[in-house]
């Protein structure tokens, strides 16, 4: 194996050779190259944040119709370093009567949430953390810290505001994570395994083709789950301050600003694994740097339709936001769910199976657009029962 | 003393200090962070006994709940958390000695079964623990019924709750 094949094979080879060499244990050396990939896949996620964050002010920017940053370095590329040094050095400060201990651990359970789900990337052929066989599961359970580092947050502030925005995210968080979580089983049931390598591995068609729909109400749950518009009653500037983190100074801010960045494209990274192939390409299987080329560009993508939606719709109520996900998203993924497990089953292995499959998510899509039309026809009844409505008309 | 052994010993030690921390502490909101890091402490005693699914399940119900628990703790008593001044009662003695005696006989009962002191072996079968956890969970020889009852029971709790919750109707 030359390097230019594999080379992170070829390194950790290298290098596991060169700690035997030094007559090491070998529990030691385990140890020690574990620690080595902790260390790189954590390094890879915080520094891809610098990049992002200048990405997303550029994206938002062409929105907007504006240039965004372009005065620190070519295209504003230092912008972010620039940004980091001003956070670094603005005073840090812990408000008197915070609980100092909660208040300082939260902002770091906040990455650390995010930074976990990267344990379980397949970034190419061979290329993960940890391969282990519940991976699915397991990013719905680090997503609990990053409930609980929200919550820690708000409540050790010693703030009303922040306070009021906890218990919103509590609320949203978790609701959220309902329909999240049933959409992640559609692509376990699809490949038979809850290992995120082996629903890599079975995707010699994407999951989006059998599955379109739980492909776009992951999206949508999971943009909730970060927080972001127009799910962003969690910081909502006009209500409630700044949310949780009103008290934050500093870096302490700054790592939740970092954890939401990270968060998002954490979201392009898994809709590209779970429903796009993950790393899968022309020549990938040969060439892993490919592998990740092409992860890295899909879950692109998926960051793109996440700041898309960001810059394009305005903050939902909070009434609409709870009943949007209890009445809508989860019974639709709930019927989605059965369906695909009913169909999977009957038609596994035939050549009916991808019509069928397509043909389920045609008629949940149907009917959920009947559905909703009659909802709307009624409210329109209801809204002209009230006749003397108070209308603005030009005096 | 291998490493394993020692992360063991660190683990325990730490889950069996939040444990007690748990129960001590005058505040509820800090007592509800303690119980987070004792449930971690077992779900990382679970992830050392090859038990991932079990592992995983730990984190997500119950380190998941425990944020519900804490708005609960928040909202619940008199609107802010004050420090509880006396965690005690007039029964604290009496259940004291009822987990006492309760710990002891479990662990008289514990140090009786054979296994107590042997080292955890390495898991043998070549399938999946998942496809093995799941295969057992509804195969009629293994644990259906349970597992059935359970679903039942949940479901009515559910429904129980939806009726309770629900607006009666001339109100």
């Amino acid at each position: 194996m030359t390097f230019f094949e594999d080379p992170v094979v070829f390194l950790s080879n290298l290098i596991q050779d060169l700690l035997v060499g030094l007559n090491l244990a070998p529990s030691v050396v385990t140890f020690f190259m574990t620690l080595l990939g902790v260390v790189i896949v954590a390094s890879f996620g915080l520094i891809a944040v610098i990049f992002l964050i200048w990405l997303e002010r550029k994206v938002a920017a062409r929105f907007q119709d504006r240039i965004g940053p372009n005065r620190a370095g070519p295209y504003g590329l230092l912008q972010t370093f620039a940004d980091i040094i001003k956070l670094i050095t603005k005073e840090d400060i812990t408000p008197d009567n915070a609980d100092k201990v909660a208040f300082n651990i939260a902002p770091i359970l906040s990455v650390v949430s995010v930074l976990l789900i990267w344990a379980v990337i397949p970034f190419a052929s061979g290329w993960i953390g940890s391969d282990i066989n519940v991976g699915v599961l397991y990013i719905g359970a680090v997503g609990s810290f990053g409930i609980l580092s929200v919550l820690m947050a708000g409540w050790s502030s010693n703030n009303k505001y922040a306070l009021l925005g906890a218990f919103r995210a509590v609320a949203q968080l978790i609701s959220y994570e309902v329909p999240m979580l049933i959409t992640l089983l559609i692509p376990v049931l699809l490949a038979r395994t809850m290992g995120l390598m082996g629903i890599v591995e079975a995707q010699s068609t994407w999951f989006v083709v059998y599955a379109p729909l739980p492909a776009l109400i992951f999206l949508i749950s999971s943009i909730a789950e970060i927080g972001r518009t127009p799910f962003d009653l969690l910081e909502a500037e006009s209500e409630i301050v700044a949310g949780f983190h009103t008290e934050y100074t500093g870096m302490k801010f700054g790592l939740f600003f970092a954890g939401e960045f990270l968060h998002a494209f954490t979201i392009g990274v898994l809709t590209a694994i779970l429903f796009f192939g993950g790393w899968r390409g022309p020549g990938a299987e040969t060439y892993p740097v490919l592998g990740v080329i092409y992860l890295m560009l899909k879950a692109l993508g998926g960051y793109f339709i996440v700041m898309w939606v960001r810059t394009t719709l305005p903050r939902i109520r909070i009434d609409h936001m709870l009943n949007f996900n209890w009445k809508l998203l989860v019974p639709v993924t709930l019927a989605l769910l059965m369906l695909i497990a009913v169909l999977d089953k009957a038609f596994a292995g035939t050549a009916l199976y991808l019509p069928a499959l397509i043909a389920a998510n045609l008629v949940v899509f149907a009917g959920l657009m009947v559905a909703l039309r009659q909802l709307a026809v009624r409210q329109r009844k209801e809204r002209k029962r009230f006749k003397k409505r108070p209308v603005a008309k030009p005096a | 003393m291998t490493p394993i052994q020692l992360v063991f010993l660190f683990v325990a030690f730490a889950t069996l200090w939040a444990a007690f921390m748990v129960v001590t502490r005058n505040n509820l909101v800090h007592a509800a962070l303690f119980l987070v890091i004792a449930l971690f402490g077992v779900a990382v005693l679970f992830v050392m006994l090859e038990a991932g699914f079990l592992a995983v399940i730990q984190v997500l119900v119950y380190i998941g709940a425990i944020a519900i628990l804490m708005i609960f703790a928040v909202m619940l008593t008199r609107g802010d958390v004050d420090d509880i001044p006396d965690i005690t009662n007039r029964y604290a003695g009496w259940v004291g000695l009822v987990a006492v005696l309760f710990f002891s006989s479990l662990v008289i009962l514990m140090a009786q079964w054979p296994s107590f002191t042997a080292l955890a072996k390495p898991i043998l079968s070549s399938r999946d623990t998942i496809v093995e956890l799941g295969t057992a969970l509804v195969s009629p020889n293994g644990y259906v019924i349970p597992f059935e009852v359970a679903s039942v029971m949940l479901l009515a709790a559910l429904i129980g709750a939806l009726v309770v919750a629900r607006p009666r109707k001339g109100k």
